[in-house]
């Protein structure tokens, strides 16, 4: 039987992605980023998981305003890194895992979540910038990764209760799966930020480290906030942060906290990350 | 919309609800055509011909003329599409950041070493002077 043995949440901050590229994360404004993320590739060496479920959003590459699912599941072989603009990030091709994401697909629609399959996707910084601090500049990733993409762009996106339930859906549908597989979720995005308008720069650190403390210890609390409260307090694209509540859901109630680490700023954004291991 | 209205009391912020997307369409699939070099390359060389082939607004191609980043999501441009003409013209999204916030980069990069923009008076456009 396959099944989740931690979460790990992270922002996904494009200039991360940039700096990683560039040869620049030992400069004096990366380094203390960089050095918190140290252990966290310790963790992910050491864990080695067979399969990863990376929840994260795609930011006008892989879809436009021609489509917005809400949830995408990428069911492909594989997925190549996307050009944003100025090239794509030189990182390895993201190599699927088909056989669990369409068992998923199945199960999670059988149990009433309605989500999209997708067989060409490719993946921009939401998916390989979190990869690049869990895993740094491997010639191949480490293992299988599932895309799981949800519409934080267009509002509405999904609530932090269905994002939740999800998780969980997602959760059965891994146990379900025959094959033993050691499965780790991402859940990505966030922390406050807002890249828009005259409140451009917005961060919101008090806030930020509530959230965290709740990651670990009351999830159900972080349910009930609802969208004008992630706009107003985290800022608007601080609302990227439903999706860590999938990553949550997936793993246990009581799950160990292993690893936090929080920075400001990396370019716009509050950087948050933490790991969470089941305990059985 | 009814749905977003307790949205408009947070100041400096334009939610991309459904009517900003209906209204922005056009802008925004402008603004992913630069994603293509090719494209790139056509729009800077002749902007004008190459706005014409986009059905945009007066008012929007005013905006994306003039590079008025605030005007553009305020006619429905959503930062993730504008921030695509922002790679086209050499700016990151923390230079296009300042500009919007009408800071220098120097004064906002600051501002962002010292901790970001405090929420503290940044919740309600009733603490905003200027609305």
């Amino acid at each position: 039987m396959a099944r989740i043995i931690a979460g790990v949440t992270t922002s996904h901050v494009p200039a991360i992605g940039a700096a990683i590229d560039r040869g620049r994360t030992g400069d004096a404004y990366w380094q203390p980023l960089f050095k918190g993320y140290e252990p966290s590739k310790k963790w992910m060496a050491e864990t080695k998981p067979d399969v990863v479920i990376l929840v994260y959003n795609d930011h006008a590459s892989a879809f436009s305003l021609e489509i917005i699912p809400t949830f995408a599941l990428g069911c492909a072989e594989e997925f190549p890194p996307a050009d944003e603009g100025w090239g794509p990030r030189p990182v390895p091709m993201v190599k699927g895992h088909p056989d669990l994401a369409w068992h998923i697909a199945q199960s999670v629609i059988l149990d009433e979540f309605d989500l999209t399959i997708v067989n060409k996707m490719p993946v921009d910084h939401g998916l390989t910038v979190p990869l690049s601090l869990l895993c740094g500049q491997p010639a191949q990733w480490p293992c299988p990764v599932i895309p799981l993409c949800v519409n934080v762009i267009q509002y509405p996106p999904p609530t932090g209760h269905r994002c939740y339930s999800f998780g969980k859906a997602i959760r059965k549908a891994v146990e379900s799966f025959p094959q033993d597989l050691r499965v780790v979720i991402f859940g990505t995005g966030g922390m406050s930020h807002q890249l828009q308008g005259p409140r451009a720069g917005l961060i919101n650190s008090a806030f930020d480290n509530r959230f965290l403390d709740l990651m670990a210890k009351d999830p159900e609390a972080l349910t009930k906030i609802e969208h004008i409260e992630y706009v107003r307090e985290a800022g608007s694209e601080g609302i990227e942060l439903v999706m860590w509540l999938i990553m949550r859901g997936a793993i246990d109630r009581d799950a160990k906290e292993v690893y936090r680490f929080y920075h400001v700023p990396a370019s716009n954004t509050a950087v948050g990350h933490m790991i969470l291991e089941n305990r059985r | 919309m009814a749905t977003s209205d307790p949205f408009d009391d947070i100041p400096g912020t334009t939610l991309f609800d459904a009517k900003k997307s209906r209204e922005g369409y056009h802008l925004n699939m402008f603004c992913m055509s630069l994603m293509s070099a090719e494209n790139r390359a056509a729009f800077k060389a002749d902007e004008e011909a190459y706005l014409d082939r986009f059905p945009m607004t007066p008012a929007q191609r005013k905006t994306v003329r003039e590079r008025d980043w605030n005007g553009m999501l305020q006619l429905g441009g959503n930062i993730y599409y504008t921030s695509k003409l922002a790679a086209c013209d050499g700016l990151t999204f923390q230079n296009i950041a300042a500009i919007m916030t009408g800071s220098t980069q120097e004064q906002y990069a600051e501002m962002m070493l010292k901790g970001g923009r405090p929420i503290a008076g940044n919740r309600s456009r009733s603490e905003w002077k200027r609305g």
